[in-house]
């Protein structure tokens, strides 16, 4: 069921139960997400995929009612652990969201800002930063010109792009994306999965996906889901082509979901 | 064919129903918005910016009531603003899921809509009585409790339209609670924040009812915040109800300064509301 945990195990995920109030949303999950490789989560809306992502970096616990129990383990630490400090957690561990999200700010402060919070630059080393997580997202060359306007301006690829450099600019290691690619046209799509591919070679990356041409294009392993279960975790080529759980059969071929 | 010329028959009565009662409201507002600038503007002249309020038969201007209502104001919504957005901001981010946000949101709303008369007394009560005279500092307690129900208001409603996606993003990068509010929530509901403080300083200026408990009146020049101070809509009703022409004039030219003052106010905070939503 589960890829063996090894040397190259960024994060592992050891029987996590995740609860929404009373509601139970995750059962007994364990998977691990391998170093500078591409994790996909599938399944249909509603099967978890989204909520096991949010636990990686505690993002549940932005909100009341919202509790994991269990495991989970990055670079040999519990980050369940309520000793562990979030902020510090969400600076290693990064998020890219559905719904491009850029601050009511200008282009570079988009980016600046993050990186003011971890470190203090010289006007030209922030500039240096700026630039090199623009040029990270693929972005550099469609916003040089325009830095000091609004982020707001940009179309939603852009936008999106933005939110990627973001992330990169407070150098995380670990970038989860949830639906990245969403609410975006196919050119923009394709940018951001070319992006996802480059990013490997830095960072280790989750992503949930509904697109299962996507999860075969840019993931290593991929993890299907199903009501709160994990059905079955492994190699992508091997899933797509030859699953080894029927539920898994039925959903990559359009039976249901 | 018949449903339909009955139909459009109801709907001309209908219609014609919705613009007789929508120019029944506006005549009046015309009227009331008319006299008061016909009658006035006959006053304005430079002596109403820079004279102290006459005594009856004398020549004068406002000077004293237009710089007491600007103090008094400006102090008032110093002290409520802060306390407002402080709450407000509890209410919206730190305590929106607490039962204590629901228990003060009740009671700010009726403090909101509480006669300002009311305040006044209370502040008759708590500070005019104990020192044992009329003083300004009273008067702008009065204002600034009148100021914080509104800021209040403003500040949850703006920061609660505020995208939790946003939030979220913030938070995503490591930022702590207190800049994920103050750089991120506070800054896109700006326009908002600002257009809730223009309108509380619009609905101060125009407040008699609180001022007469507190501040009094006074016919000099005075910046003693230890003693009475004058302020227009305090001189506008001491001299509408007095028999003499000429205060009656000033209370007219009174009256159509604070109407302009509070009328720019809101096309300001309007124009910033869609300024917002237009984004």
């Amino acid at each position: 069921m589960t890829v063996s945990p090894d040397s190259s195990t960024k994060v592992a995920v050891r029987g996590l139960d995740f609860y929404y109030g009373d509601t139970r949303a995750l059962n007994s999950i364990s998977l691990t997400l391998r170093a500078n490789k591409v994790t996909a989560f599938i399944g249909p809306s509603g099967c978890g995929k989204s909520t096991l992502l949010r636990v990686l970096n505690r993002m549940y616990d932005l909100y009341p009612k919202q509790r994991a129990e269990g495991e989970v383990i990055l670079d040999g630490e519990n980050i369940l652990d309520p000793r562990v400090d979030v902020n510090v957690l969400r600076s290693r561990v990064g998020m890219v969201f559905q719904k491009p999200t850029p601050f009511p700010m200008t282009i570079y402060e988009n980016i600046a800002f993050g990186i003011r919070l971890y470190e203090k630059l010289s006007k030209s080393a922030l500039d240096d930063r700026v630039e090199e997580a623009l040029r990270g997202a693929a972005l550099w060359g469609e916003v040089k010109d325009k830095l000091h306007t609004s982020g707001l301006g940009l179309s939603g690829g852009q936008q999106q792009r933005l939110c990627i450099a973001r992330t990169v600019a407070i150098h995380p290691e670990v970038i989860l994306f949830d639906e990245p690619c969403s609410a975006l046209d196919p050119i923009s799509t394709a940018k951001i999965e070319e992006l996802i591919d480059e990013l490997t070679e830095r960072y280790t990356l989750a992503i949930v996906t509904h697109n299962m041409q996507q999860a075969v294009r840019v993931s290593d392993y991929t993890a299907f889901m199903y009501l709160g279960d994990l059905v079955e975790f492994g190699d992508t080529d091997q899933m797509f082509t030859n699953p080894r759980e029927k539920k898994t059969q039925d959903y990559i071929t359009g039976r249901f979901g | 064919m018949s449903i339909y010329s009955s139909r459009r028959r109801t709907n001309f009565f209908a219609s014609s129903l919705c613009w007789g009662a929508a120019l029944f409201g506006l005549g009046w507002l015309l009227l009331i918005l008319g006299a008061l600038v016909v009658e006035g503007a006959k006053g304005l002249s430079p002596a109403v910016f820079t004279q102290m309020t006459p005594p009856p038969g004398g020549s004068g201007g406002l000077l004293n009531a237009i710089a007491g209502s600007l103090v008094m104001t400006l102090i008032g919504v110093a002290i409520g603003t802060p306390l407002g957005m402080l709450a407000g901001t509890y209410m919206a981010e730190y305590g929106r899921y607490s039962k204590l946000t629901v228990v003060v949101r009740f009671i700010n709303d009726v403090l909101l809509s509480a006669p300002s008369i009311v305040i006044g007394l209370f502040v008759y009560e708590i500070m005019v009585a104990p020192m044992g005279h009329f003083s300004a500092i009273s008067g702008t307690v009065a204002l600034a409790i009148l100021v914080i129900p509104v800021v209040v208001r403003t500040t949850e409603d703006m920061l609660l339209l505020v995208p939790g996606s946003l939030r979220e993003a913030a938070a995503a990068l490591g930022l702590p609670r207190s800049y994920v509010i103050t750089r991120v929530a506070y800054r896109a509901a700006k326009a908002g924040l600002i257009t809730g403080v223009l309108l509380a300083v619009a609905r101060v200026s125009g407040e008699t009812a609180p001022l007469l408990f507190t501040a009094l009146n006074n016919q000099f020049w005075s910046t003693d915040l230890n003693a009475p101070m004058a302020s227009l809509p305090a001189v506008i009703y001491q001299f509408a109800l007095s028999p003499y022409k000429d205060w009656q004039q000033l209370a007219w030219t009174g009256a159509l300064l604070v109407t302009a003052t509070v009328l720019a106010l809101s096309v300001a905070a309007r124009a910033l509301s869609s300024q917002r939503t237009s984004k």
